[in-house]
């Protein structure tokens, strides 16, 4: 039996619970789902829709908010009763925070990041996505699936609703750890990068703050906004409201011109809606070329200069 | 306060990966290395709350004997002393095995504070910091962007959220935190950091047998083109001619 740990926020399932479920289908096996927090009627009306033995319901207010001590206490006891096979989970920050210590906890191993499951293992990213590992796991365990690896719309959905159920666990609040305060947004972002046309973005090819001009005229002669991946904002370079990926800004403009960007998975979440994307990298084995429409593998400080000299020409 | 922070040796992001001939690791013998970096914004932040509020960093890695090299860096960045468990198996572990390796050096440290960085750039588990911390029996959060230390109520950690959003969390003392690349400015070792370095102590321990590893890679390659992109070549010139030609005419995009 697979069980899926489902995730959600104000009230909703989010995508990548979908996603980890469709996984769970195509794995193929019996299928329950697991919900956790306090009240949470319309996520368990959401998951009822999908072709699954059973839902599980743990509702407790200790659970809400997030916390990963609180998680962790509820799932050992849902694991130890239930007893699956195989925990998949959404490799969301969430999950993220508390699915290690759980592996831990119950000691069994988990494996993060997945994009597929083959012959009982799981394929998964290494090194920056450059390569791609196999991994062979013993016995039950836990596995992350990466967001966008399996699709929202390729769950199935019950010829009728899945049964939910109430699991019996009680979770001593006076062992959580960790005391959280309400989430919150920084203040408003100054550039709003999901409503350009176009975008040039920059990541670590750039090499040095310097050279972002090369970048800001090649901007300014497409018409787009400048933007980066998140190593360029990490070191200073611009500010963090450029920032394109998982913890930036998600978008989907008419093109997306990136350029020094090797296209790490939090790069890609962020901007793969783009209509058409292209890619200037030195490396040509880089995974931005993956996503893109036009690529040059070669040297952004000859190609860039180059394109721009077009740009003058032919509107000139 | 007493901080430890563990660091991890990998292949530069410059090196060009080479698969071994088993298919199951790099072939890494001729690979350059260097410190993981998100390990490098968990050592700065170390670093700096010792700056603000006193006490001793000691940076601690469970590596062959080639990761001296990112020790001695740490080292000269700042750190007081080192702690290297010592083993070429652990140059390919598993997480499990890796946070148990470390486990065994720092049980003994009775620290104030155990920082990681998010996870490592070559096998990526994003494991290691959430599985020590909870071999130590220690709270932890993970993807912290700012810590407010020297609260009686222990340290106040902001974590990030997807999509934008933060939360403070408070956690009791001694606890585990997984430090997101950017939450400082990173610095660099100095000619005299480099010297003081010299004189300090590096302790080598040798791991407990470790258990069989509950997951191993079973062939390592490169990623198949999903996509059809359509590579220009030429030179610089005359691709950037007709990839302005193509987004015009073809992708009507500019």
């Amino acid at each position: 039996m697979i069980l899926v740990v489902a995730e959600h926020r104000d009230g909703a399932l989010n995508r990548a619970s979908l996603e980890t479920i469709a996984a769970a289908q195509h794995a193929g096996g019996p299928l329950k789902i697991v919900v956790l927090g306090s009240g949470m009627e319309t996520v368990v009306g959401q998951l009822a829709a999908a072709d699954a033995a059973e839902i599980l319901i743990v509702d407790d207010p200790a659970l809400e908010p997030y916390t990963a001590d609180g998680f962790v206490l509820a799932l050992e006891q849902v694991i130890r009763a239930e007893n699956p096979e195989r925990v998949f989970l959404p490799h969301t920050y969430q999950t993220r925070d508390f699915a290690p210590a759980l592996a831990a906890r119950v000691q069994r191993p988990l494996v993060t990041d997945c994009i597929a499951v083959r012959d009982g293992g799981y394929a998964r990213p290494v090194f920056q996505g450059k390569l791609h590992a196999d991994v062979a796991v013993d016995g039950p365990h836990l596995a992350t699936f990466q967001i966008g690896a399996f699709r929202a719309d390729a769950m199935k959905s019950g010829a009728s609703p899945a049964p939910a159920r109430k699991a019996a666990i009680a979770i001593d609040a006076s062992r959580i750890r960790q005391k959280p305060e309400a989430p919150f947004k920084e203040a408003r972002q100054a550039v709003d990068l999901s409503q350009a046309e176009r975008i040039v973005a920059v990541g670590r090819g750039i090499k040095s703050q310097e050279h972002l001009a090369i970048a800001q005229q090649l901007a300014q002669a497409m018409g787009a906004e400048l933007a980066a991946s998140r190593p360029i904002c990490d070191a200073g370079w611009l500010p963090m409201d450029r920032q394109i990926g998982s913890s930036g800004q998600t978008v989907a403009p008419k093109l997306y011109v990136a350029l020094g960007i090797s296209g790490a998975i939090q790069h890609l979440v962020g901007m793969k809606g783009a209509r058409t994307i292209v890619a200037i990298n030195k490396d040509a084995e880089a995974p931005i070329f993956e996503v893109a429409d036009y690529g040059i593998a070669g040297d952004l400080f000859e190609v860039v200069p180059a394109m721009i000299a077009e740009l003058h020409k032919s509107t000139a | 306060m007493k901080i430890v922070v563990c660091i991890k040796q990998v292949v530069t992001r410059e090196w060009q990966l080479r698969v071994n001939d088993q298919k199951t690791w790099i072939r890494d013998q001729d690979a350059s290395f260097e410190l993981n970096e998100p390990d490098a914004y968990a050592l700065e932040e170390a670093l700096r709350l010792k700056e603000k509020h006193g006490g001793e960093v000691i940076v601690c890695s469970a590596g062959p004997a080639r990761a001296a090299q990112v020790i001695r860096e740490a080292l000269a960045r700042g750190a007081d002393r080192a702690i290297h468990v010592e083993s070429d198996a652990l140059a390919s572990a598993d997480a499990v095995s890796i946070a148990q390796s470390l486990a065994g050096a720092i049980r003994d440290e009775q620290v104030d504070l155990v920082l990681t960085g998010l996870q490592s750039d070559d096998q990526g588990f994003g494991q290691v910091g959430v599985v020590l911390a909870e071999t130590l029996g220690m709270p932890h959060a993970t993807i912290i962007m700012e810590v407010q230390a020297g609260e009686a109520s222990g340290v106040r950690v902001k974590r990030e959220l997807e999509g934008g959003w933060f939360q403070w969390v408070t956690l009791p003392l001694p606890a585990l935190l997984t430090i997101q690349s950017g939450i400082n400015q990173l610095r660099y070792a100095t000619l005299k950091g480099i010297m003081a370095a010299k004189k300090k102590e590096i302790r080598k321990v040798t791991p407990a047998q470790a258990p069989a590893p509950s997951q191993r890679i079973s062939r390592l390659y490169f990623p198949e083109k999903a996509r059809k992109t359509q590579m220009i070549g030429g030179g610089a010139a005359e691709a950037a001619k007709d990839l302005v030609r193509r987004l015009r005419e073809d992708a009507r995009a500019l």
